[in-house]
């Protein structure tokens, strides 16, 4: 049976966008597993984790407030996905302060009244991954493996916001499992990762890109060192952080990395048996060729 | 004991009868040890084994058994069913065959006879222990009593007064003065006892005194001291002398009377009417005898003299103050500058003020950031724009503080890590306070209205003040109890003055048995913890009456009915025993002689290893005992190159250790044999003479460590052992023999990997001097 | 006068989640946990314990908050529980509105150039916004940085993952609801802070 949910793209998973291929190979994903997901239509940026700065409290929470006001306008649906790590914590956030403070609730009322909204706080914002483990389980992920990336060795990187403040799952702050897992199912080897949690700079890499790398390079050598193919993650900022910037990493410290970053639904698209290009894995800046033998 | 009929049990179980040759072992207790029944069982701890033994009780009248197979550690409970009138252990498993494994360089038939000789050695001990032994009969006297007595009526000691009292035991309160209550019933309020703990609370005293002032089985002293205090647990005899009128109980005392005897000689003396509370004003004092089984000292704690705290600014303005000025300052409900009655909205409290200082008070006191915290809730209460500031160096909230301290912080107290360099008069009035602020790595200056200085705690063990000094004997004049005990009228302290009460093994207890501190007394501590800490004391004084009741020992050796007996026609007045005596339970007569004091004991035998005339024994321990069970081994010849080493091991840690080897199948060389001693204190110089002359080619003692932070059981057990064997050269000498064959060592129960290295090092050496010539002999 | 309480009370009632500062206990965990720790002039619990010795300035102007990358390890692991994410990002936005912030810092400048690239349209246009980034020191400067970064902006064209829209002029439909809506809750904001 189809299942459907409210979708909250944001910025990067537009066409054409610097997480595009998140985008596509999610689809892809959730065509195989039956899943439907309804666009929130008109959505706004939510700032990400750089909109306090400008926004400040009210504006900034007022923009989640509003995506969440037109999913709930739009949908009798309580479940709103995300699949950026960015926006799904912006939607939680601001869903949790306008639960626990009543002072932001009544001010935002009045806020969202003027671009003649409505939000009473009760959708539920989850993140994909979240629904992939709790809604449709590890069995039928697994069932679906008709091309086991046998032989390959995967370092899971979760990376920050997926993980922390809120955790998916329940799982560890620290070491986290849920992807060492994914990639299991994949009939991978997940090897053990240092950087697993590790922070790739994030939207600083904007700003201070010197600093940035060299949280990059302690990432990409520590993935090297344990042995690893190739990087997989949830997070579009890890993705591209670590991936679009290891020739800057390589000219700065005299490293030579060349380490493919894929998403894990690119991951499961390819174990699942997608094409190259349901995978998106035509989209990789470091071409992610480890993959080739098992994809078609 | 007389007609004594033994009976030796040999179990097979366990692997002992697959590496043992157990018929020479049974011919060997029949035969040469003589004991007229000798079984052999696979299970001698089953059910089974149990009835065979009990069959021979009953229908062979043995009436000792001698049991050879396990360490005497465990199944204790399992032979004790048995109530055989005496019973020993022969540790055959843990001791021989759980240590004794056969190396590839071994050759096999001398391992296994090294092994089987030393399961003869042991067995042929067990048998001749016995013979030696007598069943113990319990020390009674008519006048025993189960009074506890608490000496001081603070939270502590009302806390202990009431405890003791709810649970059923009469109680007898002392306090030096007219009121109950100490200092926490002077406080405004105090830091939380009870749940949530984060809420100021009402002090508890006042429910207390109101529970003990009308408690029917708690008579209370007020204005009181005490003069005198004879006697021994159980058979205390205190003197109080009180404030006219000043003592009473929860009684009507008018009605039926049932502590009337005592109750009388006090008004006898003061030839006044009874009903002490409506007499008070009176000046004239009354004095009353109470015999007394234990007693709880709960007196509580002087507050460190802060005039010695200059460089904290004492001195320099008026408002610099002490936390206790600062409370009653917030009683009185006017938080204000001294120097000019402005209100005081800006308070800095210095932590630790004189405490951690090698200059002042080296310790913690443990209460004082909690109290300080409290304080600063007494400023935010009255000033609704209050600042306070924490200067400290550790915050340390022992017990359920977390949450008020989140609740100081909330309420804006601002905590500051650092030192206070100076402290001046500020311009505005206040005081300008120079700090090296710690956590911001600066030097800042801190204006504020008050500068409080949380001092520390010493404790109230004498009648004077603890911050003047006073010489070891004047203070011994001014003990609180007044003890009539040779070894001095007050409680063995500590570093630092606290009494002697092992903070781990055994709180509550100090050097003297059946005397328990409680509270701030034992160790610096706040109300919560004092409630608690009196609350086991009162606890362990019941415990003391009880065991006493019986005749039995206290801890360590809780319920040993053994008590030394003098053989005074022997004794020389050399002192030894009395002095030595680790809880002061001999006294002297006029000519010297030992007058002991059964219930003061703990039956450690430290006593009996000091007396050279060998005249203090236990019925079932004792010089001669021991002597007879090591020269019962069979010393192999000189050329047989089989050296013997005699180790005499403290059953507290020392055996334990052993034991702990065997249980993980270690290796200890079968040269050994080795003899539990109650303590190390026990050990008498005669055993090295005699094992030296026995042919043994060395002597190793194993005892606790002592000093400070000593681990004795009985607290001065291995130092005495010691320094015992300093004189142990001469002797040595003596024989012409080399001092270094007789060596103590301290072992810890813990030390079971490192101790077979200590053993094999100790035969190494003695190697050297080649084998023991008295052999020859 | 150290130690006056007023910077304090000011940060605890203005600044988001600025309350939660008299809760930190100074122990270091949020200092040790930051990946760019080393490169804060003060770390968190430092910033905390500066407002409350009353340092302003130094803390205000200081450019240890904007070195924050939201990775919210000291958040998780901060045994108190604070939110020392969220009350760091606080205090930048305190220093801003407080007319503080320096308006060069790096972070500062690009978290205004993405906030008014986001505003513009309602969503962010990527291209977009680095050319502004770029830019923001002259066209010179601009062509400079953007050489330096050509490689990485030509390798996202060619995957499909940068679209060519330098002036980034789409709207979401409900813009104008979306500008309503942002101008009222900067109101109740200005509001309360003249309160």
């Amino acid at each position: 049976m189809t299942k459907t949910y409210t979708f909250y793209p944001g910025c990067s998973s537009e066409k054409k966008a610097s997480a595009a291929n998140l985008d596509i190979s999610v689809q892809s994903m959730c065509h195989i597993l039956d899943i439907r997901l309804n666009e929130i239509k008109d959505w706004n940026c939510c700032s990400a984790s750089i909109g306090y700065a400008e926004g400040g409290e009210l504006p900034r929470l007022a923009l989640s407030a509003r995506n969440l006001g037109l999913a709930q306008k739009q949908s009798h649906r309580k479940d709103v996905v995300a699949t950026c790590a960015a926006c799904w914590l912006a939607l939680r956030e601001t869903n949790d302060r306008l639960n626990e403070d009543a002072e932001i609730k009544a001010e935002m009322d009045e806020v969202l009244q003027a671009a003649h909204l409505t939000y009473d706080g009760s959708l539920r914002p989850r993140h994909l991954v979240e629904v992939l483990i709790e809604d449709i389980g590890w069995d039928t992920l697994k069932e679906k493996v008709k091309k086991p990336l046998t032989g390959l060795k995967i370092a899971g990187y979760v990376g920050c916001q997926t993980n922390r403040p809120f955790g998916v799952c329940g799982d560890s702050f620290e070491n986290p499992t849920y992807l060492d897992k994914m990639i299991e199912i994949c009939g991978a080897t997940p090897v053990a990762f240092d950087k697993k949690v590790a922070c790739c700079g994030g939207a600083l890499a904007f700003s201070e890109l010197e600093k940035v790398c060299g949280l990059i390079k302690d990432i990409l050598q520590s993935a090297k060192d344990s042995g690893a193919d190739l990087i997989v993650t949830p997070c579009p900022v890890c993705q591209l952080n670590v991936e679009v910037y290891q020739d800057k990493v390589n000219q700065m410290f005299g490293t030579r990395f060349k380490i493919p970053v894929v998403y894990y639904s690119q991951l499961f698209v390819a174990a699942w048996g997608g094409s190259w290009k349901q995978a998106a894995l035509h989209q990789q800046i470091v071409p992610a060729n480890v993959l080739k033998r098992f994809v078609r | 004991m007389e007609n004594q009929k033994i009976g030796c049990y040999i179990c097979t179980g366990c692997g002992i009868g697959d590496l043992l040759d157990i018929k020479l072992l049974e011919d060997m207790a029949t035969k040469e040890s003589r004991i007229p029944v000798v079984r052999t069982h696979a299970f001698l701890c089953g059910e089974e084994g149990l009835t065979t033994i009990r069959h021979d009780m009953q229908n062979e009248a043995v009436n000792t058994v001698v049991i050879a197979a396990c360490s005497p550690r465990v199944h204790v409970e399992t032979f004790r069913q048995l109530e055989a009138p005496l019973l020993d252990r022969v540790n055959l498993r843990e001791q021989v065959i759980w240590v004794q494994h056969l190396k590839e360089e071994d050759d096999k038939d001398v391992f296994e006879e090294d092994r089987q000789m030393a399961a003869e050695d042991y067995l042929r001990m067990g048998c001749a222990k016995v013979k030696k032994m007598d069943p113990p009969e319990p020390f009674d006297d008519p006048g025993l009593s189960k009074t506890i007595m608490v000496v001081g009526g603070g939270v502590s000691g009302l806390t202990a007064a009431k405890e003791a009292a709810d649970t059923g035991y009469d109680v007898v309160l002392v306090e030096k003065d007219a009121e109950l209550g100490g200092r926490v019933a002077q406080m405004l309020k105090v830091s939380p006892v009870k749940p949530p703990y984060d809420q100021l609370e009402q002090p508890p005293t006042a429910a207390l005194i109101a529970a003990v002032e009308g408690h029917d089985k708690i008579k209370i002293y007020k204005k009181a001291t005490i003069k005198e205090t004879t006697g021994a647990p159980g058979l205390f005899d205190v003197k109080i002398e009180y404030g006219a009128g000043e003592y009473s109980t929860g009684e009507d005392s008018t009605g039926e009377d049932s502590t009337g005897e005592d109750y009388s000689t006090g008004e006898d003396s003061t030839g006044e009417d009874s009903t002490g509370e409506d007499s008070t004003g009176e000046d004239s004092t009354g004095e009353n005898s109470e015999r007394i089984g234990a007693i709880v000292v709960a007196t509580g704690y002087t507050l460190y003299d802060e005039t010695k705290l200059t460089h904290l600014g004492h001195g320099t303005s008026p408002d610099v103050i002490t936390a206790w000025e600062f409370e009653q300052m917030a009683k009185a409900g006017n938080i204000v500058r001294k120097s000019d009655g402005q209100p005081a909205k800006r308070v800095a409290f210095s932590l630790c003020a004189g405490s951690r200082d090698v200059q002042h008070l080296e310790y913690c006191s443990g209460a004082c950031c909690t109290y300080s915290m409290k304080q600063a809730l007494y400023v935010t209460e009255q000033y609704e724009d209050a600042s306070t500031f924490l200067i400290y160096q550790e915050i340390r909230t022992p017990g359920q503080m977390e949450d008020f301290y989140r609740k100081v912080q909330n309420e804006g107290g601002v905590f500051i890590k650092g030192d206070i360099n100076k402290v001046a008069s500020g311009s505005n009035g206040g005081l300008t306070v120079d700090i090296n602020d710690k956590l911001l790595r600066t030097p800042e200056s801190l204006d504020v209205d008050l500068l409080v200085l949380a001092t520390g705690m010493m404790p109230n063990i004498d009648t004077t003040d603890p911050n003047q000094e006073t010489d070891l004997s004047a203070s011994d004049a001014n003990s609180v109890l007044n003890l009539q005990y040779r070894q001095g009228p007050s409680l063995p302290l500590l570093k630092w003055g606290f009494p002697d009460s092992h903070y781990i093994c055994f709180p509550y207890e100090t050097r003297r048995t059946g005397i328990h501190a409680a509270g701030p007394v034992r160790r610096p501590m706040g109300i919560s913890s004092s409630m608690t800490d009196a609350t086991g004391a009162a606890l362990k004084a019941i415990q003391t009456v009880e065991s006493i009741g019986r005749g039995a020992a206290v801890h360590p050796r809780v319920g040993d009915l053994s008590y030394p007996s003098f053989r005074v026609d022997g004794c020389t007045q050399c002192k030894r025993c009395t002095e030595e005596c680790p809880f002061g339970a001999i006294n002297e007569d006029d000519k010297s002689n030992p007058l002991f004091n059964p219930t003061r004991c703990r039956r450690c035998g430290t006593c009996m290893g000091a007396c050279p005339q060998k005249i203090i024994s236990f019925s079932n321990y004792s010089v001669d005992m021991i002597s007879t069970m090591f020269k019962e081994c069979e010393i192999p010849e000189e050329d047989e190159e089989k050296p013997r080493i005699l180790i005499f091991a403290c059953e507290n840690d020392a055996y334990p250790a052993l034991d702990m080897i065997g249980h993980n199948r270690g290796i200890l060389t079968p040269y050994i044999r080795v003899v539990p001693l109650r303590c190390m204190g026990s050990m008498n110089l005669v055993w090295v003479a005699d094992a030296m002359s026995a042919g043994y080619d060395g002597v190793l003692l194993m005892g606790c460590r002592h000093g400070d932070d000593y681990q004795c059981h009985f607290v001065r057990g291995s130092a005495l052992a010691e320094t015992r064997l300093n004189k142990v050269a001469e002797t040595l000498d003596r024989l012409q023999l080399e001092s270094e064959r007789v060596k103590m060592i301290e072992v810890n129960i813990m030390d079971s990997d490192i101790l077979p290295d200590k053993i094999n090092a100790f035969v190494d050496d003695l190697e050297a001097f080649g084998p023991n010539p008295f052999k020859e002999f | 006068m150290a130690y006056d309480l007023s910077f304090a009370k000011d940060v605890y009632e203005n600044a988001e989640e600025g309350h939660w500062i008299k809760m930190c206990m100074q122990c270091g965990v949020c200092a040790g946990s930051c990946p760019l720790g080393p490169h804060w002039e003060f770390s968190p619990r430092q910033l905390f314990q500066m407002i409350r010795a009353g340092k302003a300035e130094e803390v205000l102007k200081s450019e240890s908050m904007w070195m924050c990358v939201s990775c919210y390890h000291c958040m998780v692991r901060c045994p108190r529980g604070l939110p020392i994410t969220h009350i760091v990002h606080g205090l930048a936005r305190f220093a801003v509105e407080k007319k503080r912030a320096d308006k060069d810092q790096v972070t500062r400048r690009f978290a205004k150039i993405l906030w008014e690239n986001m505003e513009r349209g309602g969503r962010i246009g990527e291209m977009a916004l680095t050319t502004k980034l770029y830019m923001v020191n002259g066209i010179p400067d601009g062509v400079k940085k953007g050489m330096e970064m050509k490689d990485q902006a030509m390798s996202m064209l060619k995957s499909g993952r940068l679209k060519m829209d330098p002036l980034h002029l789409s709207r979401i439909r409900g813009h104008a609801g979306f500008k309503a809506m942002l101008k009222k809750a900067r109101e109740i904001e200005q509001k309360k802070r003249e309160s």
